[in-house]
């Protein structure tokens, strides 16, 4: 593997790792006041989330600044281009950290319900942003011959790109859901159990849309970099059997499917995009691609050999985290949030 | 405006608000893990509400410093596309690095503390806020690396008319970083003490029932204080001799010396002029003193901006090399009577202290809740000079400021976010400092928040 494809490589896997671990973090978010009747279990809902979430968004940062050091003509090209929406999805990520963190330092239940909303708000759009943009990454934006993107904000909302949206929002939901299955106390996780049905019927049926719109009207078969092959359908498969998984009453197993599903989908994505990384709709010679946004073999071997230095320690104390913040919430506990 | 007025005026707006939370999570992270790890010792209860106390005014800083963040690392991207094209190759690097090696670490951390209180052991609870310390640290050293950068390229060749990394060790051996780091580091580290000690001396002036409670805090906050402080302007001295080599045109602006020095130069304690006439109406001079700054003898020329104007034209093309004179001037001058108060104010706490005097001085202990703003304006100030010294560079000698902007972002676009942006910090800004002022009345046993829940499930307003 050349330089460029490790990198190609390494900002999937940070991409994956955020998409899973802070999607459960934003379908809970939008869950916490259609679950929490009360205020009592909108903290415990919250309390699932409390130890990880900032770290989970870190997942985040971490993929901003690597594309910025491996290939800094896609940083600059997608957050020049998306300028709006990552804007959008910037305030969002402000205002869901903020509200997380202020909701219960005042007792006053008016206080509380306005930073709820704002925790919804803040969880729900993320995942719309990045069901645009994973639209338009795959569909071709027009870019010009100097990597500079020539559309408006408009351009990106084209149907295709909204139904991915709708999709994103959907998926992130469910794995919200199934977390609190896991994870909330045992009453409110009933109730996510019975939410999970619902949310899981449409989740399915976007997200079968998307997939078929991705090959009718994206034409994705003919634009394809690299054939995913079966790994759509995979990621179909287990979305379905989450519906199967959750009667049998294995959460965990139901919880790793819809995970699942994020995570391949998310492959499935950058293999399509392969080698390109965003795709011209003007000309296809204007493609940025691995090879031309990349920055130089030095810096890559340098970032490479830190990657491989730090992240593996990181893993390790990640995982430490979940395994000491391993137990089912309790309304005995005393929270923090 | 223009679109590069702009994009600057959103910039330097983002990371001067950010930069306010960014010292005092530094410091007070360092002084909460010195609290902890005496609070093992003592265990006195009293420490411990002492400590939450802290920890939650933390927190709430915490919170404002970790989503201010996320805007910064996008920052370059949106508005600054050119300049990130032309830079990413060298300048992204501590930028990944600093996500991967600094943020994971603090967050992570941050996270064990403060839900693992019944789950960990009193020693990995208390390694666990060292390490939120070391990380905030080393956030702060690959951050400034980049910055150096900025101000001293180093180890890069430039490439199809772009900088491409070459030497990752120069980078990290830049000895702007040297210089930077330390000071930041200082004032970070200072930034925290007085948010302790000036909080607690609230305590000792008005509170008295929590006196004995809140004196440890308040001399471990003013010994932080008074190192840190004495490190910042012995370092801010080695910084601007540095300065005079590297930036020339920098150091001449922030004296607004517009002509080269006599050999014995002299050093203006204050000055007003006029930027445009170049007209000096009222000075107070120091002899020799300016010789002593730059190179610790009392003879030596300094260069003047005319001088280094017609040099840099000779040098880099046509075009104008003096940055704004008025703001580099005066943001100097500020950093530098703050750094004196700052130590002044340390080590006279630490005086009274050592006397067992404190209740017996009420203006000092006024003044000391006054003084928490101190470091945080220092902090502005020293941004706004080194980084309005730079211009009209944005990398210095490699890139101007203008050549960096986004091309094809519209104006419209920018104003959006910027008005956006700016609304929104601004109501952050106004809860934030409501909520720490809510926390610090309510004194080191409220309960509020922290209550174990109550039954019937919803919280009783208090
Ligand atoms: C000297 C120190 C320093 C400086 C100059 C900056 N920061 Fe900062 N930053 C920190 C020191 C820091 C910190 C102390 O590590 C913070 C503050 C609060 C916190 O949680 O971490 C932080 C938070 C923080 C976060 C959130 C991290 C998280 O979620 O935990 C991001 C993404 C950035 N910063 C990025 C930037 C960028 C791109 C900057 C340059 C323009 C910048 N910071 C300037
Ligand atoms: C957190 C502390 C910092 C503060 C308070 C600060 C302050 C400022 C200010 C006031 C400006 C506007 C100057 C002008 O337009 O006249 C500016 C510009 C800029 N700074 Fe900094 N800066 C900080 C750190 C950094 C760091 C760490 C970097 C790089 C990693 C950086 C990169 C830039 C860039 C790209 C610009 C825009 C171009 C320009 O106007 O010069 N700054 N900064
Ligand atoms: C006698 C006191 C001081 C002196 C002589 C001094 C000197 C300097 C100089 C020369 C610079 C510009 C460096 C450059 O552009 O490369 C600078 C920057 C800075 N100063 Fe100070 N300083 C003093 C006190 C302070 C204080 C009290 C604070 C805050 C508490 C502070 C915080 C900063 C910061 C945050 C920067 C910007 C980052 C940097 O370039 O290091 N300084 N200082």
């Amino acid at each position: 593997m050349t330089l460029p494809v490790i990198w190609f490589v390494l900002i999937a896997v940070l991409f994956v790792g955020y998409l899973y671990l802070e999607g459960f973090d934003y379908g809970v978010g939008m869950l916490v006041p259609w679950l929490g009747k009360t205020d009592q279990e909108r903290r415990a809902i919250i309390a699932t989330i409390g130890p990880v979430w900032d770290a989970n968004e870190v997942w985040l940062i971490t993929a901003g600044g690597a594309l910025f050091a491996a290939f800094p003509n896609w940083y600059a090209t997608l957050f020049s281009g998306f300028y709006l929406g990552l804007a959008l999805l910037l305030a969002a990520l402000i205002l869901r950290g903020v509200a997380l963190e202020f909701r219960s330092k005042d007792a006053r239940p008016e206080w509380r319900r306005r930073w709820d909303v704002l925790i919804v708000i803040g969880s729900a759009i993320p995942p719309i942003v990045w069901g645009l943009a994973m639209g338009n990454l795959l569909h071709g934006v027009p870019i010009n011959q100097q990597m500079n993107y020539v559309g408006n904000f408009l351009t990106l909302l084209n149907p295709y790109a909204l139904v991915g949206a709708v999709a994103t929002l959907l998926l992130m939901l469910l794995h919200g859901a199934l977390y609190l299955d896991l994870k909330a106390p045992e009453e409110l996780a009933q109730r996510a159990h019975r939410a999970a049905y619902q949310i899981g019927r449409l989740a399915t049926v976007f997200y079968f849309a998307f997939v078929i719109m991705s090959y009718v009207y994206a034409n994705f078969a003919h634009k394809l970099g690299l054939d995913p092959g079966p790994i759509p359908v995979l990621a179909g498969v287990s979305i379905i059997a989450v519906r199967f998984l959750l009667p049998a009453h294995h959460r965990g197993w139901a919880f790793f499917a819809c995970g699942l599903t994020i995570i391949l989908s998310t492959i499935s994505v950058f293999l399509a995009l392969f080698p390109r990384v965003m795709i011209s709709s003007l000309n296809p010679h204007w493609s940025l691609t691995i090879y031309n946004a990349a920055s130089n073999t030095y810096s890559l071997r340098v970032m490479t050999i830190v990657a491989v230095s730090v992240l593996p320690l990181v893993l390790a104390y990640q995982a430490w985290t979940y395994w000491v913040f391993r137990q089912r919430v309790s309304f005995k506990d005393t929270w923090h949030y | 405006m223009t679109d590069v007025g702009l994009a600057r005026l959103q910039f330097g707006t983002m990371t001067i608000y950010h930069f306010i939370f960014v010292p005092i999570t530094i410091g007070t992270a360092f002084v909460l893990a010195i609290l902890e790890t005496r609070y093992w010792k003592t265990r006195k209860p009293e420490d411990r509400k002492v400590l939450d106390f802290f920890g939650r005014l933390f927190l709430i800083n915490f919170a404002v410093g970790v989503v201010t963040g996320i805007l910064q690392e996008f920052q370059f991207g949106m508005n600054w596309s050119n300049y990130s094209r032309f830079v990413g190759d060298v300048f992204g690097a501590p930028l990944a690095v600093e996500a991967l090696a600094a943020f994971f670490l603090e967050s992570t951390f941050v996270g064990v503390w403060i839900f693992g209180w019944d789950r960990i052991s009193p020693r990995l609870h208390t390694w666990s806020m060292w390490l939120v310390a070391i990380g905030t640290s080393l956030s702060a050293f690959w951050i400034l690396t980049a910055n150096s950068f900025m101000q001293e390229p180093v180890g890069y060749r430039l490439i199809h008319g772009h900088a491409a990394m070459d030497n990752f060790f120069a980078l990290l051996g830049n000895p702007q970083l040297w210089v930077e780091f330390p000071h930041v580091e200082a004032a970070a580290l200072t930034t925290g003490g007085f948010f302790v000690a000036s909080i607690s001396a609230y305590f000792l002036r008005f509170k008295k029932e929590y006196r004995e409670w809140y004196m440890p805090a308040f001399r471990i906050g003013l010994i932080v204080a008074a190192v840190g402080s004495v490190m910042v302007v012995v370092i801010g001295h080695d910084q601007a001799q540095h300065l005079i080599f590297a930036q020339p045109m920098k150091m001449a602006a922030s004296e607004a010396l517009w002509h080269d020095s006599a050999l014995h130069a002299s050093w203006s304690i204050v000055s007003f002029f006029n930027p445009v006439t170049h007209y000096t109406w009222f000075s107070i001079p120091v002899p020799y003193m300016l010789s002593i700054l730059a190179y610790n003898r009392l003879t030596g020329r300094v260069r003047g901006i005319s001088t280094l104007q017609s040099l840099y034209v000779h040098r880099y093309g046509p075009g104008n090399y003096v940055p704004p004179v008025l703001v580099t001037y005066w943001s100097f001058r500020l950093m530098i009577l703050i750094g004196f108060l700052m130590a002044i104010m340390a080590i006279l706490g630490l005086w009274y202290v050592r006397k067992h005097q404190v209740e017996g001085h009420p203006t000092y202990l006024k003044l000391m809740n006054w003084s928490i703003l101190l470091p945080s304006f220092g902090n502005i100030m020293g941004w706004v000079m080194t980084e309005v010294g730079r211009q009209p560079w944005i990398v210095f000698g490699l890139q101007k400021t203008v050549h960096g902007v986004s091309p094809t972002v519209p104006i419209y676009e920018v104003a959006i976010s910027f008005t956006g942006f700016t609304l929104l910090y601004l109501i952050i800004g106004i809860i934030e400092v409501r909520l720490l002022l809510k926390y610090i009345g309510l004194g080191p046993e409220a309960h509020e928040a922290y209550v174990a829940p109550s039954d019937d499930g919803i919280l009783q307003p208090e």
